[in-house]
């Protein structure tokens, strides 16, 4: 492990092509390019090298102007994969929710509902395991698994790796499942075309309030097992309002991945972005 | 913990522009609005300087209040909390500010 930026094999992201096997390794993100792992770290600095208010009277300092987002690398790469999908006319989406919201029920059965009509192919992201991207593989879908170790979110240096091992066809459509978690995958622009957030009425429906940025940068919430609706104390309408009042132009879906109900708004939902896509 | 993801990446920026300069002090202007936490990028911005020229700077951190316009009642008003609501009832507001996330300057050996 390496002490300056407590990387390891875990904390690296890797990209599997599950049809292959094939794994590629990167470091994790935010490092600076020219950091290496062979750790010859330069630790002998002058002890005293005096910053703090007690240090002696040294030469001036000279103050170096930024004025740059934090987030500007992350853009940067997120731009050039939307640039790169726009090419190819292919529509890409970021789908995030918490775990166990049903977001690869959806996205599984999606992909056996529209694949006669475009293209599917999935990126997962995970933190560890191959289990989710197994389940998308079963239904025959072309499918990347992105595991970031101890990284919570999907960034856009991933989604780049992933999207050049997964080589979706022109015209087709990429569903991205994110990292299972409300908070950190909102701040991470990958390049998509929009963003949808599925909950599902097993989650309380103040959720949309506990966690603004994610339906804030939404298009599309999707509330999923509303079949469950009747046993669970949740009222969709009031999760609406909550999810628009944090987000007033958000989308809201309400749909059964498991019965069905919902599905075909769902699915006019993608093929309207499909439709855009295009020149 | 994305503070972990932001903080490496301020670090990464830092050396992307200064090389391997001293770096003595990094002032950041982080906005309550912004979904990053300014305690927690505190509590990563030594392990993550740890071996690199930015060892031991000083961490200067601006916090910017949230603010908006309302369509609703046309005024500029403060908000406080995460969920946009103006004290008129109206949700129809434009963030002015409190979204930043922006390495504003660096201060160099
Ligand atoms: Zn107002």
């Amino acid at each position: 492990m390496c002490a300056t930026c407590g990387c390891d094999e875990d904390s690296r992201s890797t990209v599997t092509d599950l049809d292959s096997g094939r794994v590629v390794t990167r470091p994790g993100p935010g490092h600076a390019p020219d950091h290496s792992h062979g750790h010859d770290h330069d630790h002998d600095h002058e002890a005293d090298h005096g910053h703090g208010a007690a240090g002696p009277a040294r030469t001036a300092t000279r103050v170096v102007t930024l004025e740059q987002s934090v987030l500007a690398k992350n853009d940067l790469l997120a731009g050039r994969n939307r640039d790169w999908l726009a090419a190819r006319f292919i529509l890409a989406l970021n789908v995030m929710s918490s775990p166990g919201s049903g977001k690869t029920t959806l996205l599984e059965r999606t992909v056996r509902d529209l694949r006669a009509e475009v293209p599917v192919s999935v990126v997962e992201g995970d933190q560890e395991t191959l289990l989710d991207a197994e389940r998308i593989r079963a239904t025959g879908c072309r499918v990347v698994q992105i595991n970031t170790g101890s990284g919570c979110h999907l960034d856009a240096e991933m989604l780049g790796r992933g999207l050049a091992t997964l080589d979706p066809p022109v015209g087709s459509l990429v569903l991205i499942e994110n990292v299972g978690n409300l908070v950190c995958p909102a701040l991470f622009d990958l390049g998509e075309r929009a963003r949808v957030v599925v909950m599902s009425v097993t989650e309380g429906d103040d959720k949309p309030l506990k966690y603004p940025h994610m339906f804030r940068s939404a298009q599309l919430m999707v509330i999923n097992k509303v079949d469950l609706a009747p046993h669970v104390d949740f009222d969709p309408d009031r999760c609406a309002g909550h999810a628009r009042t944090v987000n007033p132009g958000l989308e809201v879906l309400s749909v059964s991945a498991t019965r069905g109900d919902g599905l075909d708004a769902w699915y006019a939902w993608l093929r309207g972005h499909l439709a855009a896509r295009r020149p | 913990m994305h503070e972990l993801a932001i903080t490496e990446s301020v670090v990464a920026s830092v050396r992307d522009r200064l090389g391997d300069a001293r770096v003595l002090a990094v002032t950041l202007e982080i906005g309550r609005l912004s979904g990053v936490v300014a305690d927690s990028v505190r509590f990563c911005f030594d392990l993550c300087t740890e071996g690199t020229p930015l060892q031991g700077a000083r961490l200067d951190i601006v916090d910017v209040p949230g603010g908006a316009y309302c369509r609703g009642c046309r005024s500029d008003v403060e908000l406080v909390d995460l969920i946009p609501l103006c004290p008129c009832g109206s949700a129809d507001l434009d963030i002015t500010s409190g979204q930043e996330l922006m390495i504003r300057q660096v201060e160099v050996a």
